[in-house]
């Protein structure tokens, strides 16, 4: 555990040394906001239209800031991740592979676990601060109208969640190649497979299209975002987190079998 | 002390190293000799728990570098053949991160980290950046985390190369001062370097051992250069060459 903290402390202060996390967290704060001003600006449109059209109070009492501002935001964001997560994954073992510094790891007094735990706790800490900076939004919300605190508060745990599990399949990817661009390629096309999964299910209602559905990230995802936390979302997310990150140990090991 | 037994390691069909084995004693200096692509790297990697070998094995003070990696590895320090240098950091923060992952203890570091600094002649650099640095300083900083966690076994991959003849100069020097009680094993080209610093020289030709010895039991008269070619070049022709041989041949030649 101390050597996994060692590794993680090291790898965030890392982030910060290259330029590349400022660029992913200017990239995700800009579209943030611009997602958030824009539909800020599309649900005043609406409040007003609606006001104008003298229609029935339970109507507007329906038009909330929650379903209109923060859950198409955070399904937004979530696409920005399938983006920008393997921008930052792409590094953490296959940099080291080929700069050298693997030898540095793999020769020290270490478990390969401590290794990926390490390495997974700063990239996930990395996320959190990434989605606790947006957490601006919601701020201005509850300072100028009445939002759901709740609400908003599940549908960023249910952010926070997808982040670390695209982390944990992008630190996958990376143990498997020296190549940066291979890691980030192959983690974008494992994280958009995630998304899509579930569109062959449209079609029946086999078994198979169950499995499909329940693979789906965003139908966990905006289950969260709605403000449900319901624990086979939250086992669906620690699964994922735990399997790739199995994986990564398994690859990263792999190098001393004979 | 290092036993390498039996020591094969084959990439595919490739095999880089065949049946390997030597010792290097505690208290010494052991060169670790062969011209490019003989498997001096391989072999070093095996030794220190970085890949593992198709066969045979390598005990590190008497614990097996396979079964007992992690018991094994915390008395090995490695500079690989290139220094395994992460380019953002400090110096200073990069040799703190390497004593934390080599388990010196917390107290401990700071005496740790002015001692290398010291030894390896890096106090005025401490708050360079890694990768800003010349070839020389990387070459030192390597060399500070192999000694940070003053361990009882070094493993140093061509210490030398890259640096000008007084860091050199100064380099052979400190390994010498640091041998000790210590068991050394370093890799080279350079041949004048086995004879003014090792106590033993291994080579190694086409993955297999042609000749270990002691530098004193060389046949006097002869040059490290007329041993080494002729020990390589024998390997080309007769691949049943023992050591015995090739040092009999030498010695005939200068006699």
């Amino acid at each position: 555990m101390k050597n996994s903290l060692t590794i993680a402390g090291k790898e965030l202060a890392g982030y910060f040394l290259q330029p590349v996390a400022y660029v992913v967290m200017t990239v995700f704060l800009l579209l943030g906001g611009f997602f958030f001003f824009a539909l800020l600006r599309y649900f005043e449109m609406t409040l007003a239209y609606s006001a104008a059209m003298q229609q029935n109070p339970e109507v507007l009492q329906q038009i909330n800031l929650n379903q209109r501002v923060i859950e198409p935001m955070l399904h937004n964001l979530a696409i920005v991740l399938v983006i920008l997560v393997p921008a930052i994954t792409m590094r953490t073992f296959a940099e080291e592979k080929r700069t050298g510094t693997y030898e540095l790891l793999l020769t020290a007094p270490i478990r390969t676990g401590e290794i990926v735990a390490g390495k997974f706790i700063a990239a996930a800490a990395f996320m959190l601060i990434m989605i606790g900076l947006a957490g601006i939004f919601p701020l201005i919300l509850v300072a100028f109208g009445n939002p759901e605190v709740g609400v908003m508060f599940a549908g960023y745990l249910g952010l926070s969640f997808l982040a670390i599990s695209f982390v944990s399949i992008g630190l996958f990817t990376s143990s498997l190649t020296e190549n940066q661009i291979i890691a980030a390629i192959s983690c974008f096309g494992l994280l958009l497979l995630l998304f899509v999964i579930s569109w062959p299910a449209q079609a029946g209602g086999s078994s198979y299209a169950d499995l499909l559905r329940y693979l789906s990230l965003p139908d966990h995802f905006a289950q969260m975002v709605t403000g449900i936390i319901d624990t086979r979302d939250v086992v669906y997310f620690l699964s994922v987190i735990f399997v790739a990150l199995f994986l990564t140990q398994r690859s990263v090991e792999s190098a001393r079998w004979r | 002390m290092i036993e390498v037994k039996n020591l094969t390691k084959a990439y595919g069909n490739f095999v880089a190293v065949k049946d390997v084995s030597f010792k290097a004693e505690s208290g010494s200096i052991l060169g670790f000799l062969g011209p490019n692509g003989a498997g001096k790297t391989t072999t070093m990697r095996i030794i220190t728990g970085y890949m593992p070998a198709t066969a045979g094995t390598v005990l590190i003070d008497g614990l097996d570098i396979f079964s007992q990696s992690l018991e094994a590895r915390r008395k090995i320090g490695y500079l690989p053949e290139n220094p395994p240098l992460y380019p953002d950091m400090r110096v200073e923060a990069y040799l703190r991160f390497v004593a934390k992952l080599r388990g010196v203890g917390r107290a401990k570091i700071d005496s740790a980290l002015e001692h290398v600094l010291e030894v390896c002649g890096l106090t005025d650099m401490a708050h360079r950046i890694c990768g800003q640095l010349s070839k020389g300083y990387r070459q030192r900083v390597g060399l500070a985390q192999a000694l940070i966690h003053d361990p009882p076994v070094l493993v140093l991959d061509e210490p030398t190369i890259g640096l000008d003849p007084r860091q050199i100069h100064e380099i052979r020097g400190l390994i010498h001062h640091l041998s000790g009680n210590r068991t050394v094993v370093l890799s080279t080209h350079i041949l004048p370097e086995v004879s003014q610093i090792c106590d033993k020289v291994v080579i190694i030709a086409d993955g297999r051992v042609v000749l270990e010895e002691y530098l004193k039991k060389l046949p006097a008269g002869t040059s490290l250069e007329d041993i080494f070619l002729n020990a390589i070049t024998k390997e080309r022709h007769d691949d049943g060459a023992t050591a015995e041989e090739t040092l009999e041949e030498v010695g005939a030649g200068h006699t």
